[in-house]
């Protein structure tokens, strides 16, 4: 008998390379995960600064490969001058409607 | 196509001082192009967003007069935001934190924003498909 | 419905708020009819100190009547019948014993977080 699969939508907007609580929230993410849960981190603002796939740590890689799906604002990448050919290949760009999806969708969202 | 979903948000901030508000803005304009109704609840500093009284100005450093400049003012965008929902068909609400306007003397709001206190928030958490709360630093 | 109100930022404007806007704003949901529960993580792990004291502010002649009260707001919410947690780790990363805090405050692991959103509608994060 299936049951239903929680989703949980983590927001991140701080800097990972400023904020030593990216780590924690990473940590969330995957022990969501491993619980069952769909989850997707879904990056914005400063948070998207730790897309490069020159950038290290590189965490987005361990949790996409954990099965978190990894978002991240196609605006602030922009913003950032982050060109499409640098992003770590976990990471895929997006914009804020595909947020809005996952809202309407019944996600359980948080931000930080 | 329309439907008679609404998502509901929080907001904290006082505008002018970190990315949160633009990204806010950003998220509530996606919502109703998405043809879903917003909820929004501005407490604490976020109920200086409506303030009427906020002024654009010329930028001299940018060499642009008043009107080039074209400089943001938040009260505007929520005017705007709820002119996008009238063009959808879509619902949208703007509640200030009554106590959050009195303690900051940010009374004259913009004619979208009605005062309101945290139970309006909890009816538009029961009454949202879902809530995001974005919190302040 | 069920809601559980993280709390991480401390500190913030408690001082001319009186209060914790985010303790005040779960005793105001609570009110309107929330079952809303409180999860304490990083630095707002110290609002559940007994030994909190913010009296005494004086700015010229003006002086404080009221100061927040934290950790006496955290025993009224757990007296209203709200659960109230704190983050076992951020607690002794922080030097804080058990002993030190406010009676009936419950302790848990990080690795429980994922057990606990599950029993909530909503999960609101401050």
């Amino acid at each position: 008998m299936g049951g239903i699969v929680t989703r949980y939508l983590l927001i991140e907007s701080r800097d990972p390379f400023g904020s030593t609580d990216y780590v924690r929230r990473c940590e969330l993410a995957a022990a969501l995960r491993a619980d069952g849960a769909d989850v997707t981190l879904f990056l914005v603002e400063n948070a998207v600064l730790g897309t490069r796939a020159a950038a290290r740590p590189q965490a987005l890689e361990k949790l996409a490969k954990q099965g978190v799906q990894v978002l991240a604002d196609e605006f602030a990448l922009r913003e950032r001058g982050i060109g499409s050919g640098e992003i770590a290949p976990a990471v895929k760009p997006t914009d804020l409607a595909a947020l809005v999806g996952l809202l309407a969708a019944g996600a359980r969202a948080t931000w930080n | 196509m329309n439907d008679s979903r609404c998502l509901a948000f929080l907001l904290m901030d006082a505008p002018f001082e970190q990315a949160r508000t633009a990204t806010a803005f950003r998220l509530i304009d996606a919502t109703l192009r998405a043809g879903i109704g917003a909820r929004v609840f501005a407490y604490e500093g976020a109920v200086s967003l409506a303030v009427t009284r906020q002024k654009p100005h010329a930028n001299a450093i940018h060499g642009r007069a008043l009107e080039e400049e074209a400089h943001p003012t938040p009260h505007a965008w929520i005017n705007a935001l709820a002119d996008l929902a009238r063009e959808q068909g879509v619902p949208f609400d703007w509640v200030n934190c009554g106590l959050c306007v009195d303690e900051r003397g940010a009374d004259e709001a913009a004619p979208s924003a009605r005062r309101g206190s945290p139970a309006d928030f909890w009816k538009m958490a029961q009454e949202s498909v879902n809530t995001l709360v974005i919190p302040t630093r | 419905m069920r809601v559980l109100q993280i709390i991480e930022s401390a500190y913030r404007a408690t001082l001319e708020e009186q209060d914790d806007t985010v303790l005040w704003f779960t005793r105001a949901l609570r009110a309107a009819g929330a079952q809303a529960d409180v999860l304490l993580q990083g630095s707002a792990v110290s609002y559940a100190v007994q030994a909190q004291d913010a009296s005494g502010l004086r700015l010229g002649a003006w002086q404080q009547v009221h100061p927040p009260a934290i950790a006496e707001e955290l025993a009224a919410l757990i007296g209203s019948g709200a659960r109230v947690a704190a983050i076992k780790e951020d607690l002794d990363e922080r030097g804080i014993a058990a002993r030190q805090l406010v009676a009936d405050v419950e302790l848990l692991g990080r690795k429980s977080l994922a057990g606990l959103f599950g029993q909530y509608a909503h999960v609101w994060k401050w």
